[in-house]
């Protein structure tokens, strides 16, 4: 862990001192472009505000705790524990959600039980899916965002599939 | 989208009637733009950091020199983005810091690939197909080293908290595999041209 903490700055460095030898104007390059950064968040902003309202309303209305429900005949056929599935329906919606059930199942299950390691793993290998679609899409104004959300969520559906045959072979 | 901004408001809205908990949906509705603006507020400083730093590295000609190396293989990925282009540049870096698990470099590079995609490949409010792409990369998590997951299994007692590794690295890599190849199917079935006739 300690690396990530050499990796920013190094990188950082380098790009400066090759500015600085390539005789570029440093300081004028920088503000320019940190003045670029700050239309960039503006553009975000609204598309963003109206987003996340929808999402954090389908979170608090426990949508997700149904679908819970309604999907334990296909997640026993797999072998997936109960406890993980609500980290499942929640890992695209939203990242804080999906950290506090993750810490929920490490609390209630320990981090080296079956649905500690197997929550693991989908936590390490999937991403706030419909957040990043909200911020990427937000920034440029895209309405019609085609086969992005079906693409993207077939990636976590293979995640939530594989997740406790692979934890079987690699981890016990 | 309008569908399904609609249906996300009405239904979650049905539920909060049913479970009784309309209080908690009116709270929601109310408060989650303000933390939209927070989430701007902390992510604004950054993006105007690594943007200046970016911006740098661009007129001191790194920005092209990196892109070259790694054009080949996400030209393959990305098809026919302009090679001397801002775009690719960006798409690079956002990748090597999703790889580093850097997420708050990556974001702001990933939203700066973005418009510069808009700028280079001119859209009218229709996602094209390497912006498709460029979403689909970054909601799949290609990360090295989970360093979140891992100070979690420590802090509730882990005997091995690196014991996920491999499972994370297979699972992470089928699930990337499969997304990019949806994507890149369903690219052709519902082709850019027809979305934007509609």
């Amino acid at each position: 862990m300690s690396i990530s903490n050499y990796i920013v700055p190094v990188m950082v460095i380098l790009i400066l001192g090759i500015a600085f030898f390539t005789k570029t104007d440093i300081f004028d390059s920088f503000c320019k472009g940190a003045k670029e950064g700050l239309n960039t968040t503006v553009d975000i902003l609204p598309a963003l505000i109206g987003l996340m309202t929808c999402i954090g309303l389908l979170r608090t209305s426990g949508f997700t705790y149904i679908l819970t429900g309604f999907l334990s005949p296909v997640t026993s056929l797999l072998n997936f524990p109960d406890e993980c599935t609500p980290l499942v329906l929640i890992r695209p919606l939203s990242g804080s959600g999906a950290l506090a059930v993750f810490e929920d199942v490490l609390k209630n299950n320990g981090p080296d039980s079956l649905p500690g390691l197997i929550a693991s793993t989908l936590m390490g290998s999937s991403e706030t899916t419909f957040y990043t679609v909200a911020v990427y899409f937000g920034a440029v104004k895209i309405k019609k965002t085609r086969h992005t959300i079906p693409s993207a969520l077939s990636g976590d559906l293979t995640a939530f599939l594989t997740a406790s045959f692979v934890v079987g072979i690699l981890c016990l | 989208m309008n569908f399904i901004i609609f249906f996300a408001f009405l239904i979650s809205f049905v539920l909060a009637i049913l479970s009784g908990s309309t209080k908690e949906y009116t709270e929601v509705l109310l408060s989650e733009s303000a933390s939209a603006v927070t989430l701007c507020i902390n992510i604004c400083g950054s993006i105007c950091f690594w943007s200046g730093i970016m911006k740098v590295a661009e007129s001191s000609g790194i920005v092209k020199k990196i892109a070259k190396l790694l054009f080949l293989p996400i030209s393959l990925i990305f098809k026919g983005i302009d090679k001397n282009g801002k775009a690719i540049g960006y798409i690079t870096l956002n990748i090597i810091s999703n790889l580093l698990g850097l997420a708050n470099a990556s974001t702001p590079l990933g939203i700066m690939a973005m418009q510069e995609l808009y700028k280079e490949e001119g859209c009218q409010g229709v996602a094209t197909d390497n912006m498709v792409m460029l979403c689909v990369i970054n909601s799949a998590s290609l990360q090295l080293f989970p360093a979140t997951v891992a100070a979690m299994r420590t802090a509730y007692g882990s005997d091995n908290p690196l014991v996920i590794l491999p499972a994370v690295w297979v699972v992470s890599i089928l699930a990337f595999a499969v997304s990019v190849t949806v994507a890149k199917i369903l690219s052709k079935t519902f082709p850019y041209k027809k979305a934007v006739e509609k």
